[in-house]
Formats: structure tokens, C-alpha cells, sequence
């Protein structure tokens, strides 16, 4: 009886690392995590693309920056003319989708994880849905200029998560639940929208229906800092969290016996994915199905069998730079709203998704 | 069973009203695990024996009285202390798509560890403890979803294992498993309380086996405890028809002597 309470000591110990980790411990390992190499990779080569990717959509347009002289042209120097539309222009634009990718890649993850459900993601649970609503609703009620339609999409969208989260919570929100409930007040929402639509003059429901579609066209700097002071703000906080994050998705009970708050966990990372998403709307509009098929993406791709907050955010961010070359250039010299290829790209994706899901008997 | 007096167990409740929003399923409710005991809680469905599993795990907050663990009130604990004493396997765990099986029992070094120190080679060393424990060494490198049922089940008991707690619940540890499964895994509680010192409750929904492996047994019904007590004592005829209203007959196990029940045959005589 009572042969071994604690495991052996000594060096002859056998010792063990999950699959596709390694051990790091710097500082005679005071500080000590598992690193995995296969997520560093992938995040890498989603950066290398990304950067490849902008300076490409820097460089090509009605008027042509040679690739060579983009380095020089994103500091200031060389022609005047390559300076002008490149720091002017292009560049502003590039880093408004990086930032708009990352945040609603980060975003769509922490949806995910909470609601333990690959439909979990904004667009689905009506948060786009209520983001769009405030904005319209600010265009045609008030016919308020960019701020106000950004101030209207955040307003929307907080006060949309916050009425799905307070419908959906019952013991804790599940996963099910809250995709159902955000459906739901989806279609109301958009219902109010077709009215507001109805009765709108034809110019303004004509500029509030092509802001629905999210895009990029004319964002500037102040576009730029917005979207990474809150990307750097909220995904700051959320990446704090993502430890965490990563046993809710064990099922609330097994993460609150493993010692999660789970409830805390919970309400902050809803309340901030819902502000960073607010924040990538209200500068782009409601791009769709990045929040969605980035995470997805990006955990196939690392095969970390979980969330990987850094991932989703490479992923979404390169998804996003090139759906916008795409966007500038596919019918060029018409211009597309991101929106429009992201909704191709995303709904192929969401297709395949439940396709292998259903097949796997997983839905 | 209201009072709140000296209870020197480690893990107790008394006075506990359980309910879920208005729905109350136990009222004054009390009750005390032995320590060192494999106590197993039986009862018929919906009689409230899961909820009072998840009252003593403290996943259910009670709406009236306290649950003690190791002399103080849990809920003064930080999680992360509950969690280095008291392991729970809940029925309701999900494995995310793709973990690995390494990967999802160390999720059990995460009370023992901080922002700073995530993964010490004490950890690493606890992680092949609790797989060789478990008997799931050999498939560390695998993915959760391609295990059976029954090893599923071992890698979330080595899960629990790598929390290195005193006490251990379990909520229904067999269900869905078939019987050869259902063994293996009582096997495992059994190997769990007597050669490693463990403290078990575990809910189970099969009489026989709650007899044979219990050390301690608690009997519900509607929410209140009608019998506890070791099996040979409580387990009568009796007792089982006015619990889960079947007529039995008790007879020893031939295996180990504990009580066996077997159901009355209710056919009419056939000639």
C-alpha cells in the first residue's frame, strides 16, 4: 500500500513533453514555457507573405512604383511622385488592412475558444450584424460623416454583444447557444436595417449599403493609428488571457476544476474581442468572414490542437492584405471593396468547413 | 443532517441547499468523505447525486450552506488552491480538435504553474507519472479523436492525475464506455485509491459496480442522502426497492463477496 504518492526523485526520472514542444527555461529556469516551433514557422512565413504581399500592393496601381524603389519610397526618398503615392496613399491603406486583418483575426479566435465553436465567430453571432446597424443607422437617421459612422458601428456592435452575451448566458454561455441567439438578433437587426434602407434617400442608402460591404478605399494614417493603438491596447489584453483561452476550450467545468476563473475570463475576453472588433469595423467597415476562417486557418495550419492567438492575428493580417490586392486589382481599373473577396474567399472556406465537419459528425 | 459542528474530514458539506436558478434539487443536505475512502455516490436518475458532485467541486456554488475542504470554507480558496487539492473530472469535458494526448493531460500542471514558470521539468516529470499511471504512455504522440472511447477516458483520468491532488472526483467516469471499458476504468480508481493514496468519489450509475469497488457508499434519492455507509451494510433488498423501486434479490458476489443485486424475474410463471 501507498507505494509511490509523489513520483520518483532523482535524475533517473522519466520526463515528458507534449508532441511538437520544446522545453525553454532561460534563468535557470525561472522562467520556463513550451515553444512551439511548428506555430513559429507558420506565423513567420504568414509575416514573410504579408510584407511580400504589401510591398507588391504598394508598388502596382494606375501609377507603378518599381518594386525596388518601395524600400526607399516608405522612408522618403526617391521620386517625388513614387514618395507621394506610396507614403501618400498606398501604404496607409496596406497597414490599415494589417491592422484590420490582425484585429479581427485575434478577435474571431477569442469568439471561438469562448464559445468552443468555429460558427462562434463575430460575423456569425450578430455582432457585424449590430456593428452594421449602428453605422446605417447613423448614416441615414443623422447623415453623419466617417466619425460618426465609426462612433455608430462601435456603439452597435458593444451593445449587440452585450444583449447576445446576456440572452446566451445561463450556467455560463455555451457554445451552441450563443451562435443561435446571434443568428437570431442577426436577422432582426438586418431587418431594421432593410427598413431604415426603404425609407433612406437614394444617395445615402446607396453610400451606407457600399459601407456594409467593408473596404479600404482612401484610408488614411488617422486609419492606421486607430486600428493598431487598439490592436495594440485590446489585443494586448487578450493575448494575456490566451493561456487561459486555451483550457476554456476544455469545457467550462474541466477549466474551473483545473482552476481558471472562468467566469472573469470570460466577461473580460468578450467584453475586449468585442471592442477590437468594434474598432477593425468601425475603421473598414464590416469586412466579413476574416474573424471567421482566420483562427480556423491558422490552428490547421500550426496543428496545435487549440487556439493560437499569434497565428490567427499572422493569418488574418496576410489574409486580409491579400484579399486587398485582389480587391485593387482583380477588375482594375475598377476597384472592388475588400468585402467582396473576402466574402469569396471566406465562403468557399466556410463551405469546405462545414462539409469535413458534418462528414466528421463533428456538427 | 443540519448540523454545522466539528467535521474533521477533509472534504465536507453541511447545510447545503443545491439548485439550479429557482429549480432547488437538495435541501439541508449533509455530507462528509472519509478520508483515504473510495466513496461512491449512487442513486436513480435526476436524484441529485451529479449536483452534489458539483457542490463539493465547488462548480456549483450552493444557494444555502458551505463545503469545507481541508477545514476551511472552499469558496475562500484562490481557484488555483482548490485545484492543487480537490481534482475533478467532469462529464462534460471537451478535447479541442486535433490535441494532442501529451499535450491535453499536462493541461493538468496548470495549478502548479504561473506566467513566468509554465513548463519546469518538474511538470515534465509529472506528465510521464501520470501517463504511466494510466497506462496511456504508448500513445503520447497520438490525437485525442482518433482514441477509443475507453482510452479517451484513461487520458482524461491522467489529466487529473498530473494535478498531483489528494482528492479526486469523478462525475460518471464509465458512462458511455462498454463493460470490458467500464472495468478497465474501475480498475484504474481502484489501482488509484489503494496503491497511490488517493481519496476518490466518483458517481457511478451501476449498482453492482458501486458495490464492488466502494469503500464507502453514499445512497441518493430526491435529492437527499438515504443511506451511507460500507456497501456489505447499506446495499439490503429493501433499501433498493425503496430507492430505486425494484424488487431484487441481494446475493454475494462470487467474484469478492460484495452484494450483488439481482432483479426479481416479474415475467408471469411460464408453464
Amino acid at each position: 500500500m501507498n507505494k509511490t504518492l509523489t513520483p520518483r526523485r532523482g535524475s533517473d526520472r522519466p520526463r515528458r513533453t507534449p508532441r511538437g514542444t520544446v522545453p525553454v527555461r532561460p534563468l535557470q529556469g525561472r522562467l520556463s514555457f513550451l515553444a512551439r516551433p511548428r506555430t513559429l514557422v507558420v506565423c513567420l512565413v504568414l509575416a514573410l507573405t504579408g510584407v511580400l504581399t504589401l510591398a507588391v500592393s504598394v508598388s502596382v496601381g494606375d501609377y507603378e512604383v518599381p518594386l525596388a524603389a518601395v524600400p526607399g519610397a516608405i522612408l522618403g526618398y526617391g521620386e517625388h511622385l513614387d514618395v507621394f503615392f506610396v507614403q501618400g496613399t498606398r501604404l496607409p491603406r496596406a497597414l490599415t488592412a494589417v491592422g484590420v486583418g490582425a484585429a479581427l483575426g485575434v478577435a474571431g479566435a477569442v469568439f471561438q475558444s469562448l464559445s468552443r465553436n468555429a460558427l462562434g465567430s463575430p460575423d456569425i453571432i450578430g455582432f457585424t450584424s449590430g456593428a452594421a446597424s449602428g453605422a446605417v443607422a447613423v448614416i441615414l437617421v443623422f447623415g453623419a460623416g466617417r466619425l460618426g459612422i465609426s462612433l455608430g458601428a462601435v456603439v452597435g456592435g458593444l451593445a449587440t454583444a452585450a444583449a447576445v452575451y446576456l440572452l446566451a448566458m445561463k450556467n455560463g454561455v455555451q457554445g451552441y447557444r450563443l451562435v443561435l441567439v446571434g443568428i437570431g438578433i442577426s436577422a432582426m437587426l438586418s431587418s431594421v436595417r432593410d427598413y431604415l434602407m426603404t425609407r433612406a434617400e437614394l444617395t445615402d442608402a446607396l453610400g451606407a449599403q457600399i459601407w456594409m460591404i467593408g473596404s479600404l478605399n482612401g484610408r488614411g494614417w488617422a486609419e492606421v493609428v486607430a486600428v493598431w493603438a487598439a490592436f495594440v491596447l485590446l489585443g494586448g489584453v487578450l493575448f494575456a488571457l490566451g493561456r487561459r483561452l486555451r483550457f476554456m476550450e476544455l469545457g467550462e467545468d474541466t477549466a474551473r476544476g483545473l482552476g481558471v476563473d472562468t467566469r472573469g475570463t470570460q466577461i473580460i475576453a468578450f467584453a475586449t474581442a468585442s471592442a477590437l472588433t468594434g474598432a477593425a469595423i468601425a475603421v473598414a467597415g464590416p469586412i466579413g468572414f476574416v474573424a471567421l476562417a482566420a483562427p480556423q486557418l491558422a490552428r490547421r495550419l500550426t496543428r496545435s490542437g487549440g487556439t493560437t492567438l499569434a497565428g490567427a492575428a499572422a493569418m488574418g493580417a496576410t489574409l486580409l492584405v491579400v484579399a486587398d490586392l485582389v480587391a485593387m486589382r482583380a477588375l482594375a481599373p475598377t476597384q472592388l471593396p475588400v468585402g467582396v473577396v473576402t466574402a469569396v474567399i471566406g465562403g468557399t472556406y466556410l463551405i469546405w468547413l462545414l462539409y469535413t465537419e458534418w462528414r466528421g459528425g463533428r456538427a | 443532517m443540519s448540523t454545522t459542528g466539528h467535521d474533521d474530514t477533509r472534504l465536507n458539506g453541511h447545510g447545503l441547499t443545491l439548485a439550479y436558478d429557482q429549480r432547488v434539487i437538495s435541501r439541508d443536505l449533509g455530507v462528509s468523505i472519509p478520508d483515504s475512502s473510495f466513496t461512491v455516490i449512487v442513486g436513480p436518475n435526476a436524484c441529485g447525486k451529479s449536483t452534489l458532485l458539483r457542490a463539493l467541486s465547488r462548480t456549483l456554488k450552493p444557494a444555502d450552506g458551505q463545503v469545507h475542504l481541508d477545514g476551511k470554507a472552499i469558496d475562500t480558496y484562490p481557484a488555483k488552491e482548490v485545484a492543487r487539492r480537490l481534482g475533478l473530472l467532469p462529464q462534460s469535458s471537451v478535447a479541442p480538435e486535433g490535441i494532442g494526448v501529451a499535450d491535453l493531460i499536462s493541461r493538468g500542471r496548470y495549478p502548479h504553474q504561473g506566467f513566468l514558470r509554465q513548463w519546469s521539468a518538474e511538470d515534465e516529470a509529472v506528465l510521464a507519472d501520470a501517463m504511466e499511471a494510466t497506462g496511456v504512455t504508448d500513445l503520447a504522440d497520438r490525437s485525442v479523436d482518433e482514441l477509443s472511447g475507453g482510452q479517451r477516458q484513461r487520458v482524461w483520468l491522467a489529466m487529473v492525475l498530473a494535478q498531483q491532488t489528494p482528492l479526486l472526483l469523478l462525475d460518471e467516469p464509465t458512462t458511455y464506455l462498454d463493460i470490458a471499458h467500464q472495468m478497465d476504468v474501475l480498475d484504474l480508481c481502484a489501482d488509484l485509491h489503494h496503491n497511490r493514496g488517493h481519496t476518490l468519489v466518483a458517481v457511478l450509475h451501476d449498482l453492482n459496480h458501486a458495490a464492488r469497488y466502494a469503500t464507502h457508499l453514499v445512497v441518493m434519492k430526491d435529492g437527499a442522502i438515504v443511506a451511507q455507509g460500507a456497501p456489505s451494510e447499506v446495499v439490503t433488498a429493501g433499501l433498493v426497492e425503496e430507492v430505486f423501486g425494484l424488487p431484487v434479490r441481494v446475493v454475494p458476489d462470487p467474484e469478492t463477496e460484495t452484494p450483488m443485486i439481482v432483479p426479481v424475474d416479474r415475467r408471469p410463471q411460464r408453464a
